[in-house]
């Protein structure tokens, strides 16, 4: 239970709220893992929270995380500069399915914050571009200055993803889409039953995009999804996260959408 | 490691001996506060002699027996889970530096006496194992919990007689305790005789015997301590029909009982603190007043809290309708996915020390009664 110190190398501002930390463990040793898991972060005494890891799994040598300031713990993670060092357990919990779905077409479905947990599966995805059909990004966020990575939207583009953005809401200067994300499901046109998709997001705006996707032809067994509960260990232990008959830390946070559908219709599970 | 044995109660202060001359830390069975409680034990003067407990749904009373047993009571608010993982655990301690970073972060020294637990009924041997599994039988056990009850030495009592919300019958983990346990023993209490027919589970076991007074159990010994198990067998005050019960309650989470239930419940969380199995803890960082040092600790958390399913944007399980069916889903069913057990062994706590008297077995009946009809 006891964290390892990680020093902070680099800090990069992604949005008003939302900040990406470089991290070098001081033990020296590179924290390995999967596309999809999460680490526990604390700063100094304010708790510790999941968190994603958002950088590259074939660069491990630094360990990436993005992290949005909406509490207690996330504000002093945000608070804290280059030089300053924070506590990592992990990583911990299921990945995305990079390789499972080889030779198919793959839909990254993307809310807000919620781009980041999915950052290294698409860098997976397109360091092994020839492996994959169609690759889309469909992203929403809630504005055009809160959308996280603007330059690498562009770079992702140009090495073969394609990338469709939306907003809720912008101002007259904005060339994009503007509604929500499901929108854009309707607007590619894609080989639905061969199409695998990854989700992360608020739950609503994924409990919708599947939807879509079903809608569309896609399979609930080719939809993957990354869950948001509670959680003090991340190891199994605590009890807080759970989600029906599994553990989120454990068992997830990303899950295929047809195991976790039945038990997301009960209201307050 | 064969063979039944008899020790006289004349002689049990000598299996106390035993155990402290080994090193063991015994803890088991107290009067303590109107209740029977789990400490330190040095004699079998600490033990409950001649007193046995009133047990109903939401009651708890102590009552003197006619007669001077030392396990003649079901079982109390505590369990062998305050050992296992207890209430507050530090977690480490680290130095603050003036840029807000930490530094020196060490964690406390692992320094658990070997504990003899005294007195496990059959059911909190089961709760132990259950707990065990969940906390070891993982991918990530924390040698912290393994260091609590390494070396843990088991003295089991066979239950004299079932408390009122006993119903280890039906979830299969009692009354008697067939493994697990390093001696057990059964109370006899006769009119002029008072002694525990004593089997051996291990080899640590048959070294203790070794140095207590016993003779060999004969025929009437075992007759004796034979009867005693099918009377507590027979008298269970509650009863949980398990067939297909991690179905049935898949099947209903949107039964109207729920609400009712919820509008009893008073969300207080009594019931996983006495359970010995709910293992759910939260963890909190508590700075010194100079801001120089900060720990981490970690405490027993109840499902029953808002704050326990909360995520920055709200609680996931806002009302208690939600809370209670998490509750009692986990124990009874979604458990057995998650660890492959059942969360629940009958031990009957959460029933007698919930203020307004709720009970599980009632609401899993009046739940499948709905499906199948009366019993
Ligand atoms: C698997 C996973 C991955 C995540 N990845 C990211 C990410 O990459 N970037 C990002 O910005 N956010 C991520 N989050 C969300 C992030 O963990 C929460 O925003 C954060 O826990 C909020 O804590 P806080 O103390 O800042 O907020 P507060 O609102 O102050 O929290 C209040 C209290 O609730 C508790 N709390 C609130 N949410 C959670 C939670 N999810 N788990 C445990 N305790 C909680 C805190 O412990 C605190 O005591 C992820 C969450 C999960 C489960
Ligand atoms: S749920 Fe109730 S009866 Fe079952 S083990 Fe826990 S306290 Fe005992
Ligand atoms: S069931 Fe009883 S003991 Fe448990 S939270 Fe509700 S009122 Fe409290
Ligand atoms: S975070 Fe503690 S059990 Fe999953």
């Amino acid at each position: 239970m006891v964290p390892e110190p990680f020093e902070i190398v680099v800090k990069r501002r992604d949005t008003t709220d939302t900040w990406t930390f470089e991290l070098e463990p001081r033990s020296g040793e590179p924290l390995q893992f999967a596309a999809g898991q999460f680490t526990m972060l604390s700063a100094g005494g304010a708790g510790e929270v999941p968190i994603s890891i958002s950088g590259d799994p074939d660069r491990p040598e630094r360990l990436v995380h993005t992290v949005r300031a909406v509490g207690l713990a996330t504000r002093a993670i945000c608070d804290a500069d280059p030089g300053r060092v924070l506590g990592v357990r992990g990583p911990f919990g299921t990945a995305w399915p990079v390789d499972e779905v080889r030779g198919m077409d793959v839909v990254i479905g993307a809310g807000g914050i919620g781009l980041a947990p999915l950052r290294p599966a698409l860098m997976s995805l397109l360091a092994r571009r020839e492996g994959y059909g169609r690759l889309v990004l469909m992203y929403g966020g809630r504005s055009p200055d809160q959308l996280l990575y603007p330059d690498e939207l562009a770079d992702w583009a140009d090495r073969g993803f394609e990338v469709l953005v939306t907003v809720d809401s912008a101002g007259p200067e904005w060339l994009g889409h503007v509604g929500v994300v499901t929108r854009l499901v309707r607007r590619a046109e894609l080989d639905w039953t061969a199409t695998a998709a990854m989700l992360c997001g608020p739950e609503v705006m994924m409990r919708f995009m599947v939807a879509a996707l079903v809608d569309q032809g896609a399979q609930g067994e080719n939809i993957y999804a990354s869950m948001e509960r509670n959680m003090q260990c991340g190891i199994g232990h605590c009890g807080h996260c759970q989600l029906g008959p599994t553990l989120v830390c454990r068992d997830g946070p990303v899950y295929c959408w047809s195991e976790l559908a039945p038990w997301l219709a009960i209201r307050e599970l | 490691m064969d063979g039944v044995h008899v020790i006289e109660r004349n002689d049990f202060d000598a299996l106390l001996d035993a155990l402290t001359r080994r090193g063991y830390a015994i803890v088991g069975p107290t009067v303590r506060d109107q209740a029977i409680v789990y400490d330190e034990i040095a004699s079998s003067a600490d033990l409950p002699a001649g007193w046995t407990d009133e047990q109903e749904a939401g009651h708890y009373r102590l009552r003197r027996r006619e007669d001077e047993a030392l396990f003649g009571y079901a079982v109390g608010p505590h369990s062998w889970k305050q050992y296992q993982l207890p209430a507050e655990v530090k977690l480490w301690r680290a130095r603050v530096d003036q840029d807000g970073g930490l530094s020196n972060v060490t964690e406390p020294p692992r320094e658990s006496p070997r504990y003899a637990f005294l007195g496990a009924r059959s059911c909190e041997l089961h709760a132990v194992g259950i707990l065990d599994r969940v906390l070891l039988g993982g991918s990530h056990p924390d040698p912290a919990d393994a260091g609590r009850t390494k070396d843990l030495f088991i003295v089991a009592v066979q239950c004299g007689e079932a408390g009122g919300t006993c119903f280890c019958v039906s979830m299969k983990t009692g009354p008697v305790a067939e493994r697990g346990f390093d001696l057990a023993l059964t109370e006899v209490l006769e009119e002029h005789r008072h002694y525990f027919v004593v089997e051996v589970g291990s080899e640590r076991g048959a070294d203790v015997l070794a140095d207590v007074p016993h003779g060999e159990a004969v025929e009437e010994d075992r007759t004796a301590a034979g009867a005693v198990h099918a009377r507590t067998a027979s008298q269970m005050g509650r009863e949980l029909d398990v067939t297909e019960i991690k179905e049935l309650l898949y099947r209903n989470y949107d039964h109207p009982r729920w609400e009712e239930v919820a509008e009893r419940c008073l969300t207080c969380g009594n019931c996983t603190m006495v359970c010995p199995t709910c293992f759910c803890t939260t963890v909190e960082d508590v700075t010194d007043l100079a801001g120089e040092h900060v720990e981490r600790h970690q405490r027993w958390d109840s499902c029953f809290t808002v704050d326990y399913s909360g995520i920055h944007d709200g609680a996931v399980r806002g009302s208690a309708k939600s809370r209670y069916r998490q509750w009692m889903t986990h124990k009874l069913a979604t458990w057995h996915d998650q660890f492959g057990t059942s969360g629940c062994v009958g031990c009957g706590r959460c029933i007698t020390w919930c203020p307004v008297g709720i009970d599980l077995t009632e609401e899993a009946a009046a739940i499948r009664e709905s499906e199948e009809g009366p019993k």
